[in-house]
């Protein structure tokens, strides 16, 4: 079941999704966390953040609203205490970095270069697209520049022979011109997708119920868009409009025939977020479900049904 | 470690927690509430006082995804050491779409189970008077605490409140488990007419109790905490946030907390709590309707831009 994602080949293509694991204590305790493709951390940014107010979240059909607003201990902790303990565990790692600016990005990258655990790293995802910080015009991944900007300057701090990833948004009117701007950059990869920007109101106060207003929807209710997302960006790639990277699929996946469809459309990784929260070992399971799936529809190697559905098209 | 009488729960104990499927196999109405008994030997051997459980709503194609979370009543270990058999028990109020789910569950069921999740109630270490104070539901975990605290020599005092009669829970027991029991409800339909906090100062005076420990609605736990401070008490308080994981790994469940290096974080109940020191936590910043953000908290936004 092992995949390549740009230089580095996993033993298997299940992950975390970044802000849906933390950084691996909480669910080490339900499964071995180094059994994992890759373990990805909540996004860190350079200073210690609190975060919104609460309620930070409301349920939604098949998923949910949150807006945490990047909580965190600020890279120097991370690089302290996240990163070596992972580690020591044998996880193999996907740090997820943010930044309020291109040049913190670049900060928080620096500094995670510079750890001793860095041994650990099989790359680094960039969240140029999370909704939830203070100022929201700022989600780089609405705009081609900015985006590109953020991935070449984090490029240049992390080495050649570790890929980044950029993370987009789904919150876009073409995410293919966003997608081939992040490779143009410099991204190795791509992460597809975050959350989407949504709104709850309680009814019975009739006022917003998140205490950040708006917050980003989440589960297996958002899936045919991140299908959608990774259909698209593997098409371009096809269509030699853009260079082809390994995908990483993420959005609404509970189960293996979910991460299958998103292998199908294009993505050479699968992470699961809020299905973990249903179930804490869904990481694992899925793995387990994915590969039962595999082997029952005769498949021998992972690569081969990595983008499959493209050529099936129109078939009979 | 002096500064207070009581000791945490070791780290090893607080960290072992199970996923099981467990059966319900017994499930009464009691006033306003359902009783639940869940067949969980895993939770039942592992479990403290103050501890929760985190259910899963539905089987696992449910669209309702978030896990719901319920203070342990009581536990019954198994007959064999390892606690097999065990069975854990929750008390439930019919609110929204899952707790009606969780009470329409019939005898022989399966619930997916998570825990024992969160802190315990810290025990003293020595024989010193105790409180329990309960709101509605939130009486359900002070039974088993009375009898601990018993165990080790203190007298163990009870006040009782809700809205009305049929929201009280549990007064019978607390007549067996505690030394003196007070009850009070809003409406006069029982007991006193009134809060437990109108009734809490002449409660911990009249025994000098040491320690408070609280369940129950936000509001109450304020003013219990608030209380306990002006009448020499420490107060721990057993604290409900809206939660989507329950085990720690989405963050949404946080409430502004005083560390003892005096910073204040905005930190998980779910791990870190649900039970807090009441003279922690910043109730200046706990509204109705949520927690804001202290403007001094570490990581506080530094200027708002809305
Ligand atoms: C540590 C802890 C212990 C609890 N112990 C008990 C108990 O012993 N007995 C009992 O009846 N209830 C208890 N609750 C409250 C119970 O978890 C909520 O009433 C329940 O989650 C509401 O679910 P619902 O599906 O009925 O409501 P919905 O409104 O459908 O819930 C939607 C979402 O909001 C969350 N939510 C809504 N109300 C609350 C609330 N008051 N507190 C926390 N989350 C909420 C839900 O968990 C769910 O994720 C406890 C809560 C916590 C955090
Ligand atoms: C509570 C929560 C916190 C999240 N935090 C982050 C984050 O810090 N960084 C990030 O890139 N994505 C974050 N995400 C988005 C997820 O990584 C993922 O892209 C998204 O939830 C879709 O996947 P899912 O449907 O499997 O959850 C968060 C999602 C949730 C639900
Ligand atoms: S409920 Fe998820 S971190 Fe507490």
């Amino acid at each position: 079941m092992s995949t390549t994602l740009g230089a580095r080949r996993l033993a298997n293509p299940l992950m975390t999704a970044s802000g849906c694991a933390a950084n691996g204590q909480e669910l080490h305790r339900f499964f071995d966390v180094s059994e994992l493709g890759a373990f990805v951390t909540k996004s860190v940014m350079s200073e210690p953040r609190s975060g919104r107010g609460t309620p930070r979240m409301a349920e939604t059909p098949s998923g949910m609203l949150n807006s945490i607003g990047l909580q965190g201990p600020g890279i120097q902790a991370f690089v302290e205490h996240d990163l070596p303990w992972l580690a020591s565990v044998g996880a193999t790692v996907l740090p997820s970095i943010a930044g309020g600016s291109a040049t913190e990005f670049a900060h928080v990258a620096a500094v995670l270069r510079s750890s001793d655990a860095f041994g650990c790293v099989a790359g680094v995802e960039v969240n140029i697209s999370c909704p939830n910080v203070a100022n929201r015009g700022l989600v780089f991944a609405c705009d081609p520049l900015s985006s590109a900007k953020v991935i070449a300057l984090v490029r240049e701090q992390v080495p050649r022979d570790v890929p980044i990833f950029a993370k987009l948004s789904p919150d876009v009117t073409d995410i293919t011109a966003i997608a081939a701007a992040c490779v143009k950059a410099g991204a190795d990869g791509l992460t597809m997708i975050n959350t989407l920007l949504g709104m709850s109101i309680d009814t019975d106060r009739l006022r917003p119920h998140l205490g950040g207003v708006t917050g980003g929807l989440s589960g297996p209710g958002i899936r045919p868009v991140a299908v959608r997302a990774v259909w698209q960006v593997r098409a371009a790639m096809d269509e030699g409009r853009m260079p082809t990277v390994p995908i990483i699929g993420v959005g609404g996946v509970r189960t293996g025939t979910d991460a299958l469809e998103l292998v199908a459309a294009g993505a050479s990784a699968v992470q699961v977020g809020t299905a973990s929260f249903n179930d804490p070992t869904a990481p694992v399971r899925v793995l387990r479900e994915l590969t039962g799936l595999l082997e029952e529809k005769g498949f021998a190697t992972f690569d081969e049904v990595v983008g499959i559905a493209h050529g099936r098209q129109g078939e009979s | 470690m002096n500064d207070l009488p009581t000791q945490p729960v070791s780290a090893a104990r607080r960290a072992r927690v199970v996923q099981e499927q467990a059966e319900l196999v017994a499930t009464t109405r009691v006033g306003a509430y359902q009783h639940l008994t869940l067949a969980s030997p895993g939770v039942a051997g592992l479990a403290r006082p103050g501890q929760f459980v985190a259910l899963a709503v539905g089987d696992e194609s449910s669209g309702t995804l978030l896990r719901r979370s319920f203070s342990i009543h009581k536990v019954t270990p198994g007959p064999s050491s390892n606690g097999a058999g065990g069975t854990v028990e929750i008390v439930v109020s019919a609110v929204g779409a899952g707790t009606r789910w969780i009470t329409s569950r019939q005898v022989h069921d399966r619930i997916d189970v998570v825990g024992p999740v969160g802190r315990a109630f810290p025990l003293p270490t020595a024989p010193v008077p105790c409180v329990l104070v309960g709101g509605g539901y939130g009486s359900a975990p002070l039974f088993w605490l009375a009898g601990e605290l018993r165990e080790r020599g203190c007298t163990v005092d009870i006040v009782l409140g809700a809205a009305s009669e049929d929201r009280l829970f549990g007064v019978l027991e607390a007549r067996r488990s505690c030394d003196g029991v007070t009850v009070t409800t809003d409406d006069g339909s029982a007991g006193v007419k009134g809060w437990v906090s109108d009734v809490l100062p002449d409660v911990i005076d009249r025994r000098g109790a040491g320690v408070v420990y609280a369940c129950g609605p936000m509001g109450m736990l304020r003013a219990v905490s608030d209380v306990a401070a002006a009448h020499g008490a420490v107060a721990q308080v057993a604290v409900e946030e809206a939660m989507a994981c329950g085990i720690g790994i989405c963050m949404t469940c946080v409430m502004p907390v005083v560390g003892s290096d005096g910073l204040t974080r905005m930190v998980r109940s779910c791990v870190e709590g649900p039970v807090f020191r009441g003279d922690r936590v910043r109730w200046d910043a706990v509204t109705p309707t949520g927690a804001v953000v202290p403007p001094d908290a570490v990581g506080a936004p530094r200027a708002v831009t809305r």
